[in-house]
């Protein structure tokens, strides 16, 4: 289950060191910095349940504007 | 005796049935000289049946196409009567290694345990497959084979099949029971019943350069992430037989497909790879890109689709011609026992649900690994970066890494022919799963275990005296492991047997049923389950 009750003893020490890993870099910089970080914490915390709760809670909201590379194949 | 059998040539010629004054009527009909017709064909007459195979061409596979056939495809052919030439011309690998950029970031050894008669895998260029099974098949009463004979009709009736044969000599008509449409991606018979494969495609596009040449890399399978020698894309090496090396290289989706396969294109390419120096000859250029697709259904009515004709998967992992092989084994024991009347039609229809979950596992393996070859947008890309970089020193990022999960055999986990377990039984075999390999001694020389299941009906026990087998439809075929034969244990580990214990194994080597004692009746009703007659 996935905890979205205050967890973290100083929450503003965290957002601080959150935030200054990011500092100077450029968004594809940070998009890296982030994809390291999130592997990290989702192999930490492991349970796939929890992950996937995690997983819908941030996507939640946002309609897709992109569009992948693949296309629909018939022969 | 080396037969080159990219060259051989088959020829045409008239049958009896093209002048004959009825319709020809054959049982069943395979479509399709490829591995999979070919295996499908053998199983077949192995089994006692008469079949014809039709082949639109006039050659065997041309180019080496498919190369890695893993363990439970050599384990087929073992069955099929052509294991051996298959693994002493190919090369034998179990390890893979993966690269990023130009550090090793990770290796796989794909068969850690020993005690299996077969290898994780042997590479072999599709011509020596094809060669192989097709001299076995000739070796074989029961199989004819007609080159340069096109069906261009598909008329199924409730009864059978009508085909339209297109030859040189103009067409002919002839009627089957079943058939199985083996004929490969763009399958003529899918498209005459106006049916569809239907999946995706991935946005990128790869050389294949195959070339002769001397070099000491080793017998594994190398694949590089972003490597200095081809920045940002992928590469892949491989060894084949006779000098050959598989050498893969992504191109993206922008590359020009016709350009891209002229030497002047491809030779820098391999010279960036191999040295200013290397001396190779190209042996086979193809630029192809690929989708993960599947027909709804395999089974139509007495039309039965197989091999690339039914599904269609990215080449990393080797699922391709695998998956292709073990639906030629599903179908061919199942219509030689409803051609003979031991079994109902409807045992057809597990063909369907276990085949379809089997490419449903295939399509998805490949896909993810596509996924990860071929980022599919940005967050792809970023999160595929980050665990190559992680990989270098964080132990679990190296299991993210995705070059292609290489061909599993699938378990029939939900299959209607299993009969479930009753009592408990530890580690991985389940009902559904291939029977796995054990070494055995048999009056003091060393055996197999699977060499002994045949390919029939087994009912493996585990035992020094033989119980009375009582007499059934189809006939199951007993097959006893004393305590002194199973000499390092590993038969009764594997089967986490004690003595008693008793598997019924269909005649593709899958379990279907297994109890802790032998009981004649369980057997009876599991065989009638197993043959789709409960």
């Amino acid at each position: 289950m996935l905890n979205t009750e205050p967890n973290i003893a100083a929450p503003d020490d965290f957002y601080e060191a959150l935030l200054s890993i990011h500092q100077d870099l450029t968004p594809e910089q940070s998009r890296v910095v982030d994809a390291r970080l999130i592997l990290l914490l989702c192999n930490h915390i492991g349970d796939l349940g929890v992950l996937r709760q995690a997983m819908v809670r941030a996507r939640q909201g946002i309609e897709p504007a992109g569009r992948d590379a693949a296309i629909a194949a018939s022969a | 005796m080396h037969v080159d059998y990219q060259s051989l040539r088959f020829e045409y010629r008239r049958s009896p049935d093209q002048s004959a004054s009825q319709r020809a009527h054959h049982p069943v009909v395979v479509v399709g000289a490829g591995p999979v017709g070919l295996a499908t064909a053998i199983d077949l007459a192995q089994s006692g049946q008469r079949v014809l195979l039709l082949d639109d061409d006039h050659c065997l596979s041309s180019g080496s196409r498919a190369i890695c056939f893993a363990k439970r495809t050599l384990e087929i052919f073992d069955r099929l009567g052509c294991g051996d030439p298959m693994v002493e011309k190919g090369v034998t690998w179990n390890l893979g290694r993966i690269f990023h950029r130009n550090e090793p970031v990770y290796s796989f050894d794909l068969l850690p345990e020993g005690g299996h008669r077969r290898p994780a895998f042997v590479n072999l260029q599709q011509y020596y497959v094809e060669g192989f099974l097709l001299d076995r098949a000739r070796a074989l009463p029961g199989i004819e084979i007609r080159w340069g004979n096109k069906v261009s009709g598909v008329s199924p009736s409730e009864d059978g099949v009508e085909l339209t044969v297109e030859t040189p000599e103009g067409e002919y008509h002839i009627q089957a029971d079943y058939v199985v449409a083996a004929d490969g991606a763009r399958s003529p018979i899918r498209k005459a019943l106006g049916l569809e494969s239907r999946g995706r495609s991935f946005r990128d596009r790869f050389l294949i350069a195959d070339v002769r040449m001397k070099a000491d890399f080793p017998a594994e399978r190398w694949f590089w992430f972003d490597p200095p020698f081809h920045p940002n894309e992928s590469v892949l090496l491989h060894r084949q037989p006779d000098g050959v090396w598989r050498i893969d290289f992504q191109l993206g989706w922008d590359a020009d497909p016709v350009a891209e396969r002229t030497p002047e294109r491809v030779i820098p390419r391999l010279r960036a790879l191999l040295g200013a120096d290397a001396e190779f000859e190209l042996e086979w250029v193809s630029v192809y890109t690929f989708s993960c697709l599947r027909m709804e259904r395999f089974r139509h009515g007495r039309v039965i689709f197989a091999g690339d004709a039914a599904h269609g998967v990215s080449p990393f992992g080797a699922r391709g011609a695998n998956s292709g092989v073990q639906d030629a084994e599903n179908i061919a024991w199942k219509l030689a026992l409803v051609l003979r009347g031991e079994a109902p039609d409807t045992l057809l229809d597990s063909y369907d649900a276990e085949r379809v979950a089997a490419a449903d596992e295939n399509i998805l393996n490949s896909t993810r690994s596509t996924d990860f070859i071929t980022p599919k947008n940005a967050a792809s890309r970023a999160f595929r970066d980050a665990t190559l970089d992680l990989a270098r020193d964080c132990a679990f990022a190296r299991r993210l890494v995705n070059s292609g999960r290489l061909s599993l055999p699938c378990t029939y986990h939900d299959s209607p022919l299993n009969t479930p377990d009753a009592e408990t039984f530890a580690g991985p075999l389940v009902p559904g799963a291939p029977a796995p390999d054990a070494p055995l001694v048999v009056d003091g020389r060393p055996d197999w275990l699977l060499r002994r299941l045949g390919g029939e009906f087994s009912l493996l026990h585990f035992r020094k005296a033989a119980p009375a087998m009582p007499e059934t439809v189809p006939p199951v075929r007993l097959v006893t492991v004393a305590p002194g034969e199973d000499a390092e244990g590993m038969a009764a580990r594997r089967y986490d047997a004690r003595p008693g214990t008793t598997y019924l194994i269909r005649p593709d080597q899958h379990v279907c049923a297994r109890w802790r004692r032998f009981d004649p009746d369980a057997v009876s009703r599991a065989l009638g389950r197993a043959t789709g007659r409960a």
